[in-house]
């Protein structure tokens, strides 16, 4: 081991991890409110933007956060805020403005217990269905849930990849554990990220901000560098303006789920393990997987055949992926910090096969043994 | 022959406004002010919330943003931030800027950032039919309060000054003229400046308070405006109702947000450029 690897090598929190996956992705405008336990983000954002030359600000609330996250993206920034369970509350209005105007924007909801105020300082999933629905009106969303340092680093590095590529607000659901957790930091030097930017027209095309393109994204540019045009968060036509012509709102509503929906597959990431020859299987994702994952390598240990399947994204849910994954089993177990938010989508989708929910509400983690347990009781 | 300000109206009129609204007024105010700013279109960016006055930015050729009600300062804030050379306006009603907006006014106005706010106060909520805003004066009729409103009002030079507003100033529709030069003086301002323009709504507030027709609204801001310079001579019982127009207050040398965030962000790089290379040694 060199000198140089050792360097490279540190112990980082989940939350320092995210800062750092953002400054990788090209991220230069970060406005944010402080709130447990996500407030790592921001101080690490405000002690390391300015060195290169970005744009940190505190803003009043989460509200004026977003919004001024939005407003950086619309000029051509790649901007993000950081929060927490009652900040992300207040920030559903504008998630739903950055959806209709097709702003990117990532948005950090280190998840802690509520409702309310809560249990501030204790993880849960409680905001996984809020993610997907929590903004009014019909639209979709993609939404990850990291559940490791590295992976915290490299996801937050796909949710700004993913918010400039499909023109879309994206949410890393993280959780408190997976927020203030220390690990091994080491970057895959053999396997840089590939970084990406919102499309655009090519030199001399023509600029349509809202066009119906077959792949679901129209081109983007930032208001300020030449080209005027309108953005609102009124439905509207293909150039940016206005409308309530019934024809032009169905294909423009439908166009903002289709463009999420119908890439579920390049979207969506799912990990599996054991899964070939499963007879129970174990669905978990952030925090939750982790105690997930220990207690299916231990009964396999044990000579149990049982499979683990882990939800790197939440939404878009890949309905067909996840139906062929429990065809047959004789039931799926889903422990989440929540009372059964996402076992909720699994058993919409787990036709005939038992979807047993193993819910955890009281801020503590699920213990391995806790999952042995009950995969035993259907074995 | 059309106006030479016409050149900076897009061609989606008819607009939405009511005959006899002030919104009208205030836009052609705004586009002569461009006019006479000299700024060029691409670079001025206009944002606004929601509101009849909010739906300007649909009619006027610039970087325009429209954004939810009472965010348009969010969204500005980070827009200027992040490309400071942009002119930044932000239309707001009086409900979108001091109801559900005021809190991002008031931070607005303390972090004294370069842009020009303009207030369409038309003393009432109008896009949603005539309920009343902390804009209303107390006694007035809304529909939601049609046996009077007990509410007392803001006054948005007072707000502005304690929240430290460096640069606002009162307008009217009436004073059309002088209206185009204030915008002009409040874009001038470097700093964060209010701009107040006293304005009609005969739909929704008119015809709930005696004043149906929209010239018995014009003809009530003629009769009861008086200039601050008139003002300073007059007692606090003759100016009781009266509208108080002109140039309130104008603070130099306050820093400006964007130039203190660059200047901070310009120290901080070298000292780490710096710690780099002499780590390097
Ligand atoms: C969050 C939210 N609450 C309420 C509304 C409904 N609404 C739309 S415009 C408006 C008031 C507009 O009044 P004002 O800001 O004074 O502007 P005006 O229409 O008078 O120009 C309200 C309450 C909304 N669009 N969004
Ligand atoms: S309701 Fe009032 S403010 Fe709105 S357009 Fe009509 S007159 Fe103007």
């Amino acid at each position: 081991m060199t000198n140089n690897t050792i360097n490279k090598i540190r112990l980082v929190q989940g939350n320092e991890a995210c800062a750092l996956g953002a400054i990788k992705a090209g991220a230069t405008f970060y406005s944010g409110y402080p709130i447990t336990p996500s407030t790592e983000v921001a101080e690490h954002i405000a002690n390391k933007f300015p060195r290169i030359g970005r744009h940190f600000i505190q803003m009043e609330d989460e509200i004026a956060s977003i919004g001024a996250a939005i407003g950086a993206s619309t000029v051509g920034h790649k901007a993000f805020t950081a929060t927490s369970g009652p900040g992300f509350s207040l920030m559903q209005e504008l998630i739903g403005y950055a959806a209709i105007a097709e702003i990117p924007v990532v948005i950090i909801n280190v998840m802690r217990a509520g409702p309310s105020t809560g249990l501030p300082t204790m993880p849960a999933a409680g905001d996984v269905q809020q993610a997907r629905w929590g903004t009014h009106g019909d639209h979709s969303i993609i939404a990850i849930s990291p559940n490791s340092v590295m992976e915290t680093y490299y996801e937050t590095i796909n949710a700004f990849n993913l918010a400039e590529q499909y023109r879309t607000p994206v949410l890393l659901m993280m959780d408190e554990k997976v927020g203030h957790l220390r690990e091994r930091f080491e970057e895959d030097e053999a396997n840089e990220p590939v970084i990406m930017y919102r499309p655009a027209p090519k030199e001399g095309e023509k600029f349509v901000p809202y066009a119906n393109v077959e792949c679901g994204v129209p081109h983007i540019l930032p208001l300020g560098k030449g080209e005027r045009y309108h953005i609102t968060g009124l439905t509207h036509g293909e150039t940016g303006f206005y409308t309530a012509q019934p024809k032009a709102v169905s294909k423009f509503v439908g166009r903002l789920s289709d463009k999420i929906e119908l890439n579920v597959d390049k979207i969506a990431k799912i990990e599996e393990n054991y899964t070939d020859d499963a007879e129970v299987l174990v669905l978990s994702y952030g925090s939750s997987a982790r105690s997930a994952h220990e207690a299916v390598k231990t009964l396999r240990e044990q000579g149990h055949k049982v499979g683990m399947v882990r939800l790197i994204t939440l939404w878009p849910f890949h309905d067909a992926k996840i139906a062929a994954l429990c065809e047959g089993k004789k039931a799926v177990i889903v422990p989440e910090m929540n009372l059964g938010q996402m076992a909720r989508e699994v058993q919409r989708v787990a036709k005939g096969v038992p979807v047993l929910p193993m819910c955890r509400v009281d801020g503590d983690l699920m213990t391995p043994d806790e999952i042995i347990a009950k995969v035993k009781e259907v074995l | 022959m059309r106006p030479v300000y016409e050149k900076y109206f897009r061609d989606n009129i008819p607009h939405i406004w009511c005959a006899g609204c002030g919104n009208g007024i205030v836009m052609s105010a705004f586009a002569r002010a461009i006019e006479k700013l000299g700024y060029d279109q691409d670079d001025v960016m206009v944002v606004s919330g929601i509101g009849c006055s909010s739906r300007m930015t649909t009619y006027i050729d610039f970087n325009t943003l429209h954004t939810a009600h009472g965010r348009a300062l969010a969204f500005a804030t980070g827009a200027k931030l992040s490309e400071p050379r942009l002119k930044m306006f932000v239309i707001m009603g009086d409900g979108d800027a001091a109801a559900i907006g005021g809190n991002h006014f008031i931070h607005s106005c303390r972090r004294n950032i370069d842009i020009t706010a303009i207030i369409i106060n038309n003393a009432i909520y109008g896009m949603t039919g005539g309920q009343y805003s902390p804009l209303t004066p107390t006694g007035k009729k809304a529909t939601t309060a049609p046996y009077g409103n007990i509410d007392r009002a803001f006054d948005i030079v007072e707000l502005s000054r304690g929240a430290g507003a460096t640069y606002v100033a009162r307008g009217d529709i009436y004073h059309a003229a002088q209206l185009t030069n204030q915008i002009v003086d409040a874009a001038n301002h470097k700093g964060f400046s209010v701009l107040e323009v006293v304005s009609t709504c005969p739909i929704s507030y008119g015809r709930y308070n005696k004043m149906p027709k929209p010239t018995d609204m014009m003809q009530y801001i003629k009769d009861n405006t008086v200039s601050v310079q008139k003002a300073a001579t007059m007692t606090a019982d003759e100016l009781k109702d009266k509208i108080i127009i002109g140039e309130h207050f104008k603070i130099e040398n306050v820093p400006e947000y964007t130039e203190e965030h660059n200047k901070l962000v310009a120290e901080v790089k070298k000292d780490y450029l710096e710690k780099l290379k002499g780590g390097a040694k």
